[in-house]
């Protein structure tokens, strides 16, 4: 095991902020946390840091533990925080090169590990631009090359891609991929379902307690009913229909469509669909029985806990 | 300790912080110019042409050669004639004169027996002017009954010298004292305000995942501004010596030496404050609050420490500029030598110090509890 999280506790006064956390993630394994805002992501970031100490339980790192020797974990991780500042009146070379001596990358190693970051993150051209004249994109991209610059085995991303276009979304992530394939451990934070789900595992945490880790495509096993996808008219009037109804424990919009989950019999909740909108004058376009997807689970889990 | 590489890295970062910020820069230089010019002229306990208003009773000749010797000073001019002593309260109503002389009549006769008394009326009402002008108007009077060929019949004659600063200038008082006020300033709002900057962007963070350490942070931070506030202080002496004439009697590199390790001991204040201030406001506001007041009111800059109560003598220990006052008044006023001002060098160099040390140990129980929200 690469990190291990044991029973991992850590409260901001009276708020909890992780309660009890146990979470392994394996030497060269990419793992995605998701959860909602205050769930506790950044605060388990930073715990993995040794930015932050917990209040019980331990993380080890490379068999390690995260309070022990500084200088061999700061050598081995690599953070990138939500909020990644880089000096904005530093130009890229002149961030790379900080970076590069807090860490004391070695003269012989700069120059190729300069062009290698140059060559993937595609800054080559801007070298001599400040940082705050690079677009939000360039900019994410800029940070992952700060952080990359010590060649770190862990990687430890919180939201790197919020507040980024789509475009620069994908090819961060394509980066992303890279490194994976190079071998190194990562764990990243993200609201993006989509990008969760390029990972190998996904775990959801939710007001401090780990609710599920899985790989992507293995989700539908958590979801506690079965799920419909509905496509009908009058979509808005049809969600406030199906919602009045007690028998439905989640009725959710995805676009066009809507998701509602229930438990009982297939034939059952079928008909009590049906009979709703037939009420409410709505005619069904299609009406299918799907597995659920790590959004779906993620909903319902997070219902299920806080009921 | 041992200078790393990492050090060196965020002196040069810094560097580049301070240059690539012209209009700081500029305001940074200018700014103690212009202070140094405005309070160099505004606080000034000179008084000159007292305005006087006269009332003669005698209208003799000798009356007329006391008004003549009167005006010729530069110390006084006569700005009205009075003819009834109840005019006097309303010309200091009014503000027409700062004084009123009473010249009784028969003057002339008792001046030529040796008798003659004349009366100077002062408004009181500013304390400190009245105390000069009385001043004023005695040693002209001396000198009057001198060039009349008085002779004085005392048994004792009084001849004061002032050494130093002989026309008692307040300038050259006050602006060496000055410029140790605006340099204490500067250096503990620059320095916390760049470390105040790094909490609030976040970038802190980001490197404290580094191997940096903490006193290669706050060092690293500390050298830019040491030699930036150095010259500052370079250029503002250089101003105040050819604007009011400071006389500069001692040795020019034994005040730069002691200039640096004032800065050093400056500089620690604003560390200090940034172990606390986690926004640049924040940190402005409390390098304001604690280095304008003290330095004004608690170093001897205007009032004398020797004089203020015991209480509020023990605080000015904790104010640096207190001993670069001792410093820069002793080398520039009346060039003191080094073995002289080897007490107030180590005490700056104490305080300093111990300021730093007790921040980087803060410092690093701050990181501790994590002090960032989330």
């Amino acid at each position: 095991m690469e990190v291990q999280i044991q029973n991992l506790s850590r409260a901001f006064g009276t708020f909890r902020a992780l309660d009890q956390v146990n979470l392994d993630i394996r030497q060269g394994e990419s793992l995605s946390l998701i959860g909602p805002d205050g769930a506790g992501k950044t605060t388990l970031l930073r715990i993995l840091c040794g930015l932050l100490r917990p209040d019980s339980g331990k993380c080890l790192i490379a068999g390690k533990d995260v309070l022990g020797d500084q200088r061999f974990l700061k050598s081995l991780i690599g953070y990138m925080p939500q909020r990644f500042s880089l000096y904005p009146d530093l130009t890229v070379s002149e961030n790379l090169r900080f970076f590069a001596d807090l860490f004391q990358v070695s003269a012989s190693d700069r120059a190729a590990r300069t062009k290698r970051l140059l060559a993937f993150s595609g800054l080559g051209p801007f070298l001599k631009r400040k940082a705050a004249d690079l677009s939000g994109g360039m900019k994410q991209k800029l940070a992952l090359s700060c952080t990359l610059i010590h060649t770190p085995a862990i990687l430890f991303l919180d939201e790197p891609t919020t507040g980024v276009d789509p475009v620069s979304r994908r090819e961060f992530w394509n980066i992303l991929e890279d490194l994976h394939m190079q071998g190194v451990t990562l764990l990243v934070t993200t609201p993006y379902m989509d990008e969760a789900g390029r990972c190998d595992r996904v775990a959801l945490l939710n007001r401090g307690r780990i609710l599920a880790t899985e790989a992507p495509g293995r989700f539908s096993g958590f979801f506690g009913g079965l799920l419909f996808e509905l496509r009908c008219e009058a979509l808005f009037r049809a969600v406030k229909a199906l919602r009045s109804d007690e028998k439905f424990d989640s009725v959710q919009g995805f676009g066009d469509r809507i998701h509602v989950a229930g438990r009982g019999s297939e034939t059952g909740l079928v008909s009590r669909i049906r009979s709703v909108l037939a009420r409410e004058k709505i005619q069904v376009e299609s009406l299918s029985r799907i597995p659920a997807g790590i959004e779906d689970v993620f909903v319902d889990l997070i219902r299920r806990q806080d009921s | 300790m041992m200078i790393s590489g990492r050090l060196l890295a965020v002196m040069r970062k810094e560097f580049i912080h301070i240059i690539r910020d012209p209009r700081s820069l500029v305001l940074i230089f200018l700014w103690p110019v212009i202070m140094v010019l405005l309070y160099g002229t505004a606080i000034t306990f000179d008084i000159k042409e007292i305005r006087i208003g006269v009332l003669d009773f005698d209208h003799s000749r000798v009356s007329r050669e006391l008004l003549r010797d009167l005006t010729a000073s530069d110390y006084f001019r006569i700005s009205g004639y009075l003819d009834k002593r109840s005019e006097i309260d309303d010309g200091f109503l009014k503000g027409r004169f700062t004084a009123v002389l009473v010249i009784p009549a028969g003057f002339e006769k008792q001046k030529a027996l040796n008798t003659g008394r004349i009366q100077l009326i002062v408004d009181g009402s500013n304390s400190n002017t009245a105390t000069v002008v009385i001043q004023y108007f005695k040693s002209f009077c001396m000198l009057h009954q001198w060039e009349s060929g008085v002779a004085v019949s005392a048994p004792l004659s009084l001849h004061p010298r002032v050494w130093y600063n002989p026309d008692l200038k307040s300038a050259h008082f006050i602006v060496p004292g000055l410029i140790a006020v605006i340099l204490m300033m500067i250096c503990a709002q620059l320095t916390s305000i760049t470390l105040a900057r790094e909490w609030e962007t976040g970038t802190f963070e980001q490197i404290l995942v580094s191997p940096v350490l903490p006193h290669e942070i706050i060092l690293g931070k500390l050298a830019p501004y040491l030699l930036l506030s150095l010259s500052v202080s370079v250029v503002t002496l250089a101003f105040s010596v050819a604007v009011f004439k400071v006389p500069f009697r001692g040795s020019l590199l034994l005040l730069l030496v002691l200039s640096i390790v004032y800065i050093y001991a400056s500089l620690s204040i604003g560390v200090l404050i940034s172990t606390r201030a986690r926004t640049q406001q924040v940190a402005l506001l409390a390098s304001q609050i604690l280095t304008l007041l003290p330095s004004f009111l608690l170093s001897g800059f205007i009032f004398p420490v020797l004089y203020m109560p015991l209480v509020l003598k023990a605080v000015t220990y904790l104010v640096p500029a207190r001993y670069y006052l001792v410093i820069i008044r002793g080398i520039m006023l009346k060039g003191v030598g080094p073995g002289d001002l080897a007490q107030p060098c180590l005490l700056l160099v104490l305080f300093g110090t111990f300021l730093i040390a007790f921040s980087i140990h803060r410092f690093k129980t701050v990181l501790e509890k994590a002090p960032w929200a989330g």
